[in-house]
């Protein structure tokens, strides 16, 4: 039945055209400017630029907070669930496919609302140095919070899938009788077992907090993708050509990951 | 777990399962206060900012619903239409063009292409955002590269409208069309083909009796997946139109910052909560219908 007929060539030849001509055009944009011929100089500018190194490690840092906590909050969790609490099951169901109902912006603006009440309500309170300290500029933790949250979703799937191909009970059980303590169990016999799936979390935590626009902005922070925004308006090429660098970044570290943990299957709700 | 351990006994064994069963809740503990934090305190806040009106002269707040008849009046309304349209347009565009890739892709002979396919769909699905955004300034924006050396101002051509933003959107949605609708197609059984042509059915019949019945619920499913990705996107609008195309999620940011009238932040978080209804709405049609497809895909 698989004849290449001329209908598939169409389509894929669309579909190629469709794909691959922003990416080329981008490209010439950055190094054909009207008017100065073909220059190099919206890329070796990036480094200089002003703010582009403090965005960027902001972004970063927050990613790796991001992760460790998403890590730190749903394994233990997902293991517990094949073990003593699978009752709980449907309840760590539903808390993580909730934040799927909720768009980014609809988050932003409940919190925006909460950050609010401390100046409002709360300013004798010791609670209050709390909301000071997790919206501190140079490491805003309650935008972690909010990445944590959005990242909720594909973790739990992510994990879940992961978690299904292994046998746990069998593996702490047996980890148990060869003397193994519940942490050694955990760390060292059912973790490893979990490598693509820990991987899998990761990178795709990693690509959703670099590329995250909406919570960041509205809340008033500056991390990498708002400060692409906010530079656009005095040099174009220049924004540009960080989108072109910072797509195929994220495409290598997804590719690597496709790569990795063999056909990845999760589909972003985003 | 209890039935594999050796028969010590009874008195150790209860105590044992009581000793294995605390780890199992406080395992699941900290994921449920933090999202309750997290997540529950700003839903709350959001819900309650929903319903709470501000006396203009006294300060004093009273529960009314004001806010959500005033989200649902004027330009509010006309942004919230203008947010499902788009979205509804663009979904069933790329369900269209998504389904004739992934077919393409499914039935050739290329192992190495269908891969390719679908990896690259892998990475461009999770894509959208700001990047995305610029790369299509650059190219068909007012100075892009194709609008500059095609002269499509000419013919009319502007990418801050809403076909504009739709030729934008298509570039993550039909990936994620393709993603969600491979594990379908690939679940069309080649017999069942052969069997409706040995029965004498055309290709139109077997499509028309047997592959698209199989395959609503997850075109259907992926459908309503695309609706609600398109429905919430913000950072790529933004990042591209400003405010030239009505969208509810523009208007959410424009209230939040005070950019247009100060103290409508209230109505900011009526409109989120019309944006919670709707996708909540998406989601309950998205669940039954993946459940339905999972079954044929066994």
């Amino acid at each position: 039945m698989a004849r290449l007929n001329p209908w598939r060539w169409c389509v894929l030849a669309c579909a190629g055209l469709y794909f691959l001509v922003p990416l080329a055009a981008s490209v010439v944009f950055t190094v054909d400017v009207p008017g100065q011929g073909v220059t190099f100089d919206a890329y070796t500018h990036i480094l200089s630029a002003d703010g582009f190194l403090s965005s960027l490690l902001l972004s970063l840092e927050l990613a790796a907070a991001t992760i460790a906590a998403v890590l730190l909050l749903m394994v233990p969790a997902m293991v517990a669930l094949r073990l003593g609490a699978p009752k709980l099951r449907p309840v760590v169901d539903v808390v993580c496919s909730l934040p799927l109902v909720v768009p980014p912006i609809a988050l932003a603006a409940g919190m925006g609302t909460v950050l609010k009440w401390g100046p409002e309500h709360l300013s004798r309170t010791p609670l209050f140095q709390t909301f000071v300290a997790i919206q501190n500029p140079s490491f805003p933790f309650v935008l972690v919070l909010a990445y944590v949250v959005m990242a909720l979703p594909f973790a739990y799937r992510a994990l879940d899938a992961g978690l299904r191909a292994i046998d746990v009970p069998t593996l702490v059980e047996a980890a148990r009788s060869c003397g193994a303590s519940w942490p050694q169990a955990l760390v060292r016999a059912v973790l490893p077992n979990l490598r693509g799936a820990l991987l899998n979390t990761s990178f795709l935590t990693l690509a959703l907090v670099l590329g995250e626009f909406t919570v960041a902005q509205l809340l008033g922070f500056q991390p990498f993708a708002v400060w692409i925004v906010t530079v656009s308006g005095s040099q174009a090429q220049l924004s540009v050509a960080v989108s072109v660098l910072s797509l195929l970044v994220t495409w290598a570290l997804l590719l690597a990951l496709a790569g990795f943990g063999g056909r990845s299957r999760t589909a972003s709700r985003g | 777990m209890t039935a594999t351990l050796p028969k010590a006994g009874a008195v150790p064994v209860a105590s044992m399962k009581r000793r294995r069963r605390a780890p199992g809740w406080l395992a699941v503990l900290p994921l449920l206060v933090f999202t309750a934090l997290a997540f529950g305190l700003p839903a709350l806040a959001m819900f309650n900012g929903a319903f709470t009106v501000k006396g203009q002269t006294t300060g004093a707040t009273s529960y009314s619903l004001s806010n959500l008849t005033t989200s649902l009046h004027g330009a509010y309304l006309t942004a919230l239409l203008g947010s499902v349209k788009l979205s509804a347009v663009s979904a069933a565009i790329a369900a269209v063009l998504g389904l004739s890739l992934a077919q393409a892709v499914v039935t050739s002979r290329f192992r190495a292409l269908r891969e390719a396919v679908l990896t690259a769909s892998g990475v461009l699905a999770n894509f959208g955002g700001v990047p995305l955004a610029f790369a299509f300034v650059a190219t068909l924006g007012n100075s892009g590269v194709l609008t500059r050396h095609l002269g499509l101002a000419k013919h009319g051509w502007d990418l801050y409208s809403f076909w504009g933003l739709i030729t934008v959107y298509l570039y993550f949605l039909i990936p994620l069309m393709v993603l969600t609708i491979t594990p379908a197609l690939e679940g069309l059984r080649s017999h069942w083909r052969e069997a409706a042509r040995n029965n004498g059915a055309t290709a139109l019949q077997y499509w028309r009796h047997v592959a698209l019945p199989v395959l609503a619920p997850s075109l259907l499913g992926g459908l309503v997946l695309l609706f609600g990705s398109a429905f919430a996107a913000y950072a790529t609008a933004a990042a591209m139109v400003g405010s030239s195309v009505p969208l509810v999620t523009l208007q959410i940011a424009d209230a939040i910052s005070g950019n247009v009238l100060v103290g409508q932040e209230n109505v900011a978080l009526a409109l989120s909560l019309d944006m919670v209804l709707v996708a909540g709405l998406v989601m309950a049609m998205y669940l039954p219908l993946q459940r339905r497809s999972a079954r044929w895909l066994a």
